[in-house]
C-alpha cells in the first residue's frame, strides 16, 4: 500500500452467484481478484454470502466453512490474498455445528478478522433465523488501511452496530448484503435501493466515517438482487456508486486524510457521550424500562 | 367521503429491466434458451410476449394462438399484431377438435366448466409444444387475478415461471402502453373470451381500476377491512374482495401433503428452484 500517503484502492466486486455451488464463486473470487490487483486496487470487497449464494435453506450445512488454512476453499483465498486484501462472504460452520452468516477478512496471506452477523432477519420475506444461529460480538479491527469494521446487510438496518463499532475505533465500515429488491412505486429505484442508500450516508455523515457497501446482484427464482453499491465519505459525499442490476468492479481511492479534515471541521467524534449513553442504557436495563435489552433473553 | 386514489404508479424502465432479466436469467438457468406463451390477444399475453422476446431473442419465443370456434375474431387478430411487431415465431392449435369431442360426452357442461375445459386444454397444447420447441412456458397471470382466484387451475395459471404475478392489472396496462403494447389491445375491456360479449369486469362485479387500488391498500398496505372502509371503499366491495382471497388461497398453494416422516416436501425439505445454479 502507499500507507504513507494515507490512501488506497477499494475495489468492490458486485458479482451475481451461483446458488449452492461455493466451487463456481470461489473461482470467480479468485478471478476478480486477480483482475482487481491488476487494476491498481488494495483491497476488494465481495458482497454478504459470496461464497455461496444467499436463499440457502436446506444448502446451510453442505455448504459451510472452516475458515483455515486446512480448508479448500479458505487456502485459496488466503493465498489470493498475499497479493490484495480479501472481504468474502460465506457460511461459517463452528465445532459444534452452528451456521453463522459470516464476512472474513483475509490480508497477506492470515485471516484477519472474522464478523458474524448478529442481527437474522426473519419476518417478511426472510427466514434466516430458521437456519442460521445469531453472531454475538461486533468489533472494530486494525488493517493496513486503517481501522475498520464490517457489518452484514440486517445488522445495519439497525442503528447500534455501527455505532458500536464508530466507538471502538472503526474509520471505515465495510457493510455487505445480498439485498432482495422490493418496493417497486414510480421512483426510478426500488425502495430497498433508496433505503439503503439513505441511511448509508447517514452513517457516512453521522459517524464522519468512510461508509462502502457491497450488494449483489442476479436472481434466484423470483428474487433480484438491485446492486448499486456505495461508497460514501466522512462528509457523506458519494465518491462511488455501481449501476443497479449489473455485475460490476467498481474502484474507489479512498484519502484517509479525509478523516481529520472532516473531523476538524465537525468535531462529532469528539464530543460523543459515551459515558452518558451507557449510563442511560444500563438505568433502562435495570428498570425494565423501554426497549433496552429486549432480546436479551432470545438471542444474547 | 370519496374513494382515495393509492399509487399504483410503476417506473416501467425500472420493472421492464427487471422483468426482461428475470426472463432471461432464470431460463437459462434451469438449461433453456426458448419461451413458449399462450397468446390470446389480450394485454397480458400480449406484454409477456414482449418481454420474452426483448429477453430471449424474438426468433427464440413461440407464441401460441389456441382459438375456439366461437372465440372473437379481434382476439385473433390482435394476437397477430403482437406476432407482427415483436417478430415472434407463431403457430395456431385451434382447441376446437379436443374441446368439441370432450363436450360430447358431456353435453350438460355450463359455461364455467367449459371455460375451465378451454384453460385446460391450451395448458396441454402449451406444454406440449413446449416439449416441440424445447423453450418454458411463461405464464401470463397478474396479480388482481392471482389473489381473486379468477384463474383455472392446472389451466391458464399453469407455467414454468411468471414475469407478471406481482404486477396489478392497472400496472399491467402502464407496462405494456410502454413496451409498445398496440393501442387497441390495451383499450379493449378484459375478457376471457369464452362467449360474445364477456367481459371480466362484468363477471366480476367490479372493475379492475377499483379493486387494484383496494388490493393495494388491503395487500401491499396491510390496512385492516374497516381502514378501507375508512378510506372510502364500500363495505361490501371490501367484504367480497377478502372473501374471494381468502376461498382462492388454495389455487396459490401446491397441494398439500399429509406429514408423516421427519422431512417432508414442502414443510421440511426446503430448496429454491434454482439449486446449485
Amino acid at each position: 500500500m502507499r500507507e504513507s500517503a494515507g490512501r488506497f484502492t477499494l475495489a468492490i466486486a458486485q458479482i451475481s452467484t451461483r446458488l449452492g455451488d461455493v466451487q463456481g464463486n470461489l473461482e470467480k473470487h479468485l478471478a476478480l481478484a486477480r483482475q482487481a490487483r491488476a487494476s491498481g486496487a488494495d483491497l476488494i470487497q465481495f458482497p454478504e454470502l459470496s461464497l455461496t449464494g444467499y436463499a440457502l435453506q436446506d444448502l446451510t450445512p453442505t455448504v459451510a466453512l472452516r475458515p483455515n488454512t486446512k480448508d479448500p476453499v479458505f487456502r485459496h483465498l488466503l493465498q489470493a490474498s498475499r497479493g490484495i486484501d480479501l472481504i468474502a462472504g460465506f457460511v461459517e460452520a463452528d465445532a459444534r455445528s452452528r451456521f453463522f452468516i459470516a464476512a472474513a477478512y483475509l490480508s497477506r496471506g492470515e485471516l484477519v478478522h472474522i464478523h458474524r452477523k448478529v442481527y437474522l432477519p426473519t419476518y417478511g420475506l426472510f427466514d434466516e433465523g430458521r437456519f442460521f444461529a445469531w453472531g454475538d460480538s461486533v468489533r472494530a479491527f486494525d488493517t493496513r488501511f486503517g481501522r475498520v469494521g464490517m457489518l452484514i446487510c440486517e445488522d445495519f438496518w439497525h442503528a447500534s452496530p455501527p455505532y458500536l463499532l464508530w466507538l471502538d475505533g472503526a474509520d471505515l465500515l465495510y457493510f455487505a448484503s445480498a439485498s432482495p429488491g422490493r418496493g417497486l412505486s414510480a421512483d426510478p429505484r426500488l425502495a430497498s435501493a433508496s433505503w439503503v442508500e439513505h441511511i448509508n450516508q447517514a452513517y457516512a455523515s453521522l459517524f464522519t466515517v468512510f461508509v462502502a457497501h457491497a450488494n449483489r446482484v442476479g436472481f434466484e427464482d423470483g428474487l433480484n438482487f438491485w446492486g448499486g453499491s456505495t461508497v460514501f465519505d466522512p462528509d457523506g459525499r458519494r465518491v462511488a456508486q455501481s449501476p443497479y442490476h449489473q455485475e460490476a468492479v467498481t474502484l474507489a481511492e479512498l484519502d484517509l486524510a479525509q478523516l481529520s479534515r472532516t473531523r476538524t471541521r465537525l468535531p462529532l467524534l469528539r464530543d460523543e457521550r459515551t459515558a452518558l449513553t451507557l449510563r442511560e442504557l444500563l438505568r433502562m436495563q435495570a428498570s425494565g424500562a423501554g426497549q433496552a435489552g429486549g432480546k436479551e433473553g432470545g438471542h444474547d | 367521503m370519496t374513494e382515495p386514489a393509492p399509487d399504483l404508479t410503476i417506473n416501467t424502465d425500472l420493472a421492464r429491466q427487471i422483468l426482461v432479466e428475470f426472463l432471461r436469467t432464470e431460463i437459462q438457468r434451469a438449461g433453456f434458451s426458448h419461451g413458449v406463451i399462450g397468446l390470446s390477444g389480450g394485454v397480458d399475453s400480449a406484454l409477456a410476449c414482449y418481454l420474452a422476446a426483448e429477453a430471449l431473442g424474438p426468433e427464440n419465443v413461440l407464441a401460441v394462438r389456441m382459438p375456439y370456434k366461437t372465440s372473437a375474431p379481434e382476439s385473433y387478430e390482435h394476437a397477430e399484431l403482437v406476432v407482427r411487431a415483436t417478430g415472434v415465431q407463431e403457430k395456431t392449435l385451434p382447441v376446437t377438435p379436443m374441446a368439441d369431442a370432450l363436450f360430447e360426452l358431456v353435453p350438460d357442461a355450463g359455461s364455467i366448466r367449459r371455460g375451465n375445459v378451454f384453460a385446460r386444454l391450451r395448458m396441454i397444447l402449451l406444454y406440449d409444444q413446449s416439449a416441440e420447441f424445447q423453450g418454458l412456458v411463461v405464464g401470463t397471470g397478474n396479480k388482481t387475478e392471482i389473489l381473486l382466484g379468477y384463474t383455472t387451475l392446472y389451466g391458464d395459471s399453469a407455467c414454468a415461471l411468471n414475469p407478471l404475478g406481482d404486477l396489478y392489472k392497472t400496472q399491467i396496462r402502464q407496462l405494456a402502453r410502454a413496451v409498445g403494447v398496440p393501442e387497441v389491445i390495451l383499450a379493449k375491456p378484459p375478457s376471457a373470451d369464452l362467449w360474445a360479449g364477456q367481459t371480466d369486469e362484468g363477471e366480476l362485479g367490479f372493475t379492475y381500476e377499483q379493486v387494484d387500488r383496494l388490493l393495494l391498500l388491503l395487500v401491499d398496505g396491510r390496512y385492516s377491512p374497516q381502514a378501507c372502509v375508512e378510506a372510502g371503499f364500500s363495505a361490501k366491495l371490501v367484504e367480497q374482495v377478502i372473501e374471494r382471497i381468502r376461498r382462492n388461497q388454495y389455487k396459490r398453494l401446491p397441494p398439500p401433503i399429509a406429514k408423516l416422516s421427519n422431512r417432508t416436501i414442502g414443510y421440511d425439505f426446503l430448496y429454491l428452484r434454482d439449486w446449485g445454479t
